[in-house]
């Protein structure tokens, strides 16, 4: 969610009983806006926590000019001193795909890898390193994982330019309310995956600057996300059940949304057994 | 022929756009100040033609002032015509536009100049079509908010007497005390939803007859949330739930009479009768003990009406440990799963509730003790004292004490054994006397069932078990930045969502969360039983094949062969009798 929208944002994505102590709403409000000023970013956004056994990760991400692109991604333990991760690489998310159990809550510990392929157990030692892996790795690959699986906007909300770079449309003034019961009318925040694959009657409807990405309507498992109203309601909350701990709100006929994730950081595997 | 005013501002390239309004107003030509902006275009750009000074249309015909006038005229009659699908002109379009661009003068207003020109016609069309008046739109949110007014209307009646009530002792919690201090460590639900809880609690006492009442927390679901009371009734006001207990009874009725109709039909060839007994159902805990200790109300929003969740039975907690199941939040909702789990959602979650309560509700040591009593350990054979009052004398200590180590803190709710009651009770021991009366049909006597025994009341913390290298309770002081006024918070790793936290004297429990239990290991389901044994092949029944058509045939063939040659020798023998007979 937007650093500067943080205290209203977390007051309406907090019914799942999950958000931040006064000192830590106090603390974000300033650190963001540094983070912001040192690292020339352009949108700073509070992505939320991870919950280690013996500590937090709280995290940050900023975005640049083009708000598609990867993202910088900063961690904390205490909401005041953020250090950078390292970008994600591929072979961070097949690693960390296959750790399992909580964070550990110390950024320097490292997982012993106990289960390895034959073949990956080749590469690794073919380069000498040794199959562990740093929690700060597993960190980096399992926000990047979180965000790709399950961050969404509305529709609308971005457009795209003939050039290619996504920026927030100015004229997006919030779903309406039969809308925002739909899970078509929320996207994806991440390169799309199905678009080519709609039948030319959905495509003719699409408008191409702003369904530039994949909708929630086709997810697997069906059914891995709840779309409750809440609060009287007037608030749109989305949480979903493959990650769980992420949670999207939307205002309808309004610009408020935002999503943030307050969790083990840990995938739901057993979804399908559980609907 | 164009005048070219240097001092005139040019409203297309301006950042002033007042000046361009008010050559507007003017009335001077805007057609010629628009114009006037560019300088002279290749004949290859994009909109040569359009607007070049040596090169526009009119060119030839404009010589003189009266003839550019007449061709002013003409444009601004073009402009004017309106369009023969919408009725619209691009004249009093383009002036709307402009209008409101200058009204809201939005920043890089060329930008989304395509995006406020549909705006415009948009409310153009909104406003033309509509012949029938709108009538207000009744959204669903309106109805919602209506019942959460009406959780702020003061009840009436009463008046003063209820007052002198409410300020006395009320079994009321102060819920935004607790949402306080949990909200120190970062838990809990927004403030205002906190106190419309408050409200609907307040709503719940002054109908049931409640002597103590806590909010015990929220589960999410799929479609609904529930929100969970934790109560006690005041004693001897409980309603007993009879209504369980008489179906059991009637379906023990069933049970024999279909029984008697199978000793009717004794008489006639029937199947051998199964010796498969199920095993016995264990009887609940009475309410007020154990499990049931306490009883729950659950509504979906506060506002709407709480509504009582049945006890529970052991039966649905040792089920409820084997499944794992959203909870869709409507407590009608069949539970599919397997193993089948004995009810519906109500039920399931009044036992995920009683397993989250037995298992994370802890409470600072010595903040209750035992009742003292003489002489109780000996007679309960061992099965624990399950009972507990609040110690007048209890000393808090310092939240560092609290959170370094966690035998500081106890549970107070006694821990459900396998079984899925908290007191272990030998299910045969009443089958025994049903037995007597029907000896002959014992075929296996059951085996011998451990006592279970779990930890007793007020164990403290340090004995749970973690998971794998994970312990079981995560403990952490709320603040770093500010020690003498921290509160210590304890979080559950076994349970994700159950939190406990302390400061002075004060302490309370409370859960947000799906409702399930954390396994590091998939969860997977329990197989299906093997298939069943087919009845063993004995001396005295053995399958064999079917005879084929061919041997039935032969057999047939045979038969009639057999028979017919009896039929000759009983003919001939009728004969030789006859003409003995005959003979004779």
């Amino acid at each position: 969610m937007e650093a500067a929208s943080l205290p209203a944002a977390l007051e309406l994505a907090a019914g799942g009983g999950a958000g931040l102590s006064p000192e830590k709403r106090a603390v974000l409000g300033a650190s963001l806006l540094l983070l912001q000023r040192d690292y020339r970013f352009e949108r700073v956004w509070f992505w939320g926590c991870i919950q280690g056994v013996r500590g937090s990760y709280y995290i940050a991400e900023g975005l640049g000019p083009d708000r598609a692109a990867p993202r910088s991604r900063l961690y904390s333990l205490n909401c005041v001193e953020w250090s950078l991760l390292p970008p994600v690489t591929e072979e961070m998310v097949a690693q960390a795909e296959q750790l399992k159990g909580r964070f550990q809550g110390d950024p320097s510990f490292e997982y012993e890898h106990i289960e390895i392929n034959a073949e990956d157990a080749e590469r690794l030692f073919e380069d000498g390193k040794e199959p562990t892996i740093k929690e700060e790795a597993r960190l980096v690959a399992t926000i990047e994982q979180i965000d790709r699986a399950v961050g969404i906007i509305p529709r609308g909300a971005f457009v795209k330019t003939p050039l290619g770079s996504v920026h927030e449309n100015r004229n997006f003034e919030g779903l309406s309310l039969t809308e925002a019961k739909k899970l078509s009318s929320y996207f994806h925040f991440t390169k799309p995956f199905n678009l080519k694959n709609k039948t030319l009657l959905e495509k003719a409807d699409l408008d191409p600057s702003t369904d530039f990405l994949d909708s929630l309507e086709h997810d697997i498992p069906q059914g891995s996300w709840t779309v409750q109203l809440e609060k009287g309601d007037t608030v749109v909350v989305l949480r979903s059940l493959l990650w769980l701990g992420l949670t999207f709100y939307h205002v309808p006929v309004t610009k408020q949304y935002g999503y943030i994730y307050f969790g083990t950081g840990e995938k739901n595997f057993d979804l399908p057994f559980m609907l | 022929m164009y005048q070219s005013d240097a001092a005139r501002l040019d409203p297309y390239q301006t950042q002033e756009p007042q000046s361009a309004y008010q050559t507007y107003a003017v009335g001077r030509d805007p057609y010629q100040a628009y114009e006037r902006a560019h300088g002279p275009y290749q004949s290859r750009e994009p909109g040569y033609g359009l607007h070049q000074p040596g090169h526009s249309p009119y060119d030839d015909q404009i010589p003189d002032p009266k003839s550019r006038m007449l061709a002013i005229q003409n444009a601004k009659a073009y402009l004017l015509k309106s369009s023969t699908t919408s009725g619209l002109n691009l004249y009093d379009h383009l002036a709307n536009m402009l209008t409101k661009i200058l009204d809201e003068q939005p920043t890089n207003a060329v930008d989304i100049i395509e995006n406020i020109s549909k705006d415009v016609k948009w409310a153009q069309f909104q406003k033309k079509m509509d012949t029938l008046r709108d009538e207000h739109e009744i959204l669903p949110t309106f109805e919602a908010a209506e019942k959460r007014k009406a959780l702020f209307l003061k009840a009436n009646g009463g008046g003063d007497e209820e007052l002198e009530e409410e300020i006395g002792e009320t079994p009321l919690p102060n819920v935004m005390e607790t949402a306080f201090y949990f909200e120190q460590a970062g838990i809990g639900l927004s403030k205002d939803e906190s106190y419309h809880i408050f409200l609907a609690l307040k709503k719940l006492i002054s109908v049931q007859p409640i002597q103590t009442c806590r909010f015990w927390g929220k589960i999410l679901g799929l479609e609904m949330n529930y929100i969970i009371a934790e109560v006690q009734y005041h004693e001897g006001e409980e309603e007993e739930e009879t209504e369980d207990e008489e179906v059991i009874e009637e379906g023990g009725k069933k049970r024999g009479e279909v029984e008697d109709k199978d000793e009717e039909k004794e008489k006639e060839d029937e199947p051998p009768k199964s010796t498969y007994k199920p095993p016995p159902v264990i009887p609940k805990e009475e309410n007020g003990t154990g499990a049931n200790k306490y009883v729950y109300f659950v509504c979906n929003e506060p506002g709407k009406p709480w509504v009582k969740l049945p006890p529970v039975m052991p039966a649905q907690i040792v089920c409820a440990r084997k499944i794992k199941k959203f909870f869709t939040g409507r407590l009608d909702a069949p539970v599919v799963s397997f193993p089948p789990f004995p009810g519906n959602e109500a039920n399931y979650l009044r036992a995920q509730i009683a397993r989250i309560s037995a298992g994370t509700h802890i409470s600072p040591i010595g903040f209750y003790q035992f009742a003292e009593e003489e002489g109780d350990e000996e007679e309960e054979g061992g099965a624990g004292r399950d009972t507990y009052e609040e110690n007048p004398d209890f000393q808090p200590l310092s939240v560092v004490e609290m959170v370094d180590s966690l035998t500081t803190w106890v549970h107070h709710v006694q821990n459900i054994l396998k079984q899925g009651r908290c007191v272990w009770l030998n299910p045969f021991q009443k089958s025994e006397e049903e037995e007597e009366d029907e000896e002959e049909e014992k075929a296996e006597e059951p085996d011998e069932l451990q006592q279970e025994i779990g930890p007793p009341l007020l164990t403290p913390l340090s004995e749970d078990e973690g998971i794998q290298n994970i312990p079981a309770w995560t403990a952490q002081p709320s603040t770093n930045l500010i020690p003498q006024y921290a509160v210590a918070i304890l979080q559950s790793n076994r349970w994700p969502g159950a939190y406990a936290f302390a400061s002075g004297k004060k302490f309370d429990n409370i859960y947000f969360g799906w409702g399930h239990k954390y396994s590091p290991e998939n969860h997977t389901p329990a197989l299906p039983p093997p298939v069943q044994a087919e009845y063993p092949s004995g001396p005295e029944i053995t399958e064999t094949r079917d005879p084929t058509l061919e041997e039935e045939l032969a057999f047939k063939a045979a038969k009639e062969e057999a028979l017919a040659a009896a039929e000759e020798d009983d003919d001939e023998e009728d004969v030789e009798d006859d003409e003995e007979e005959d003979d004779d």
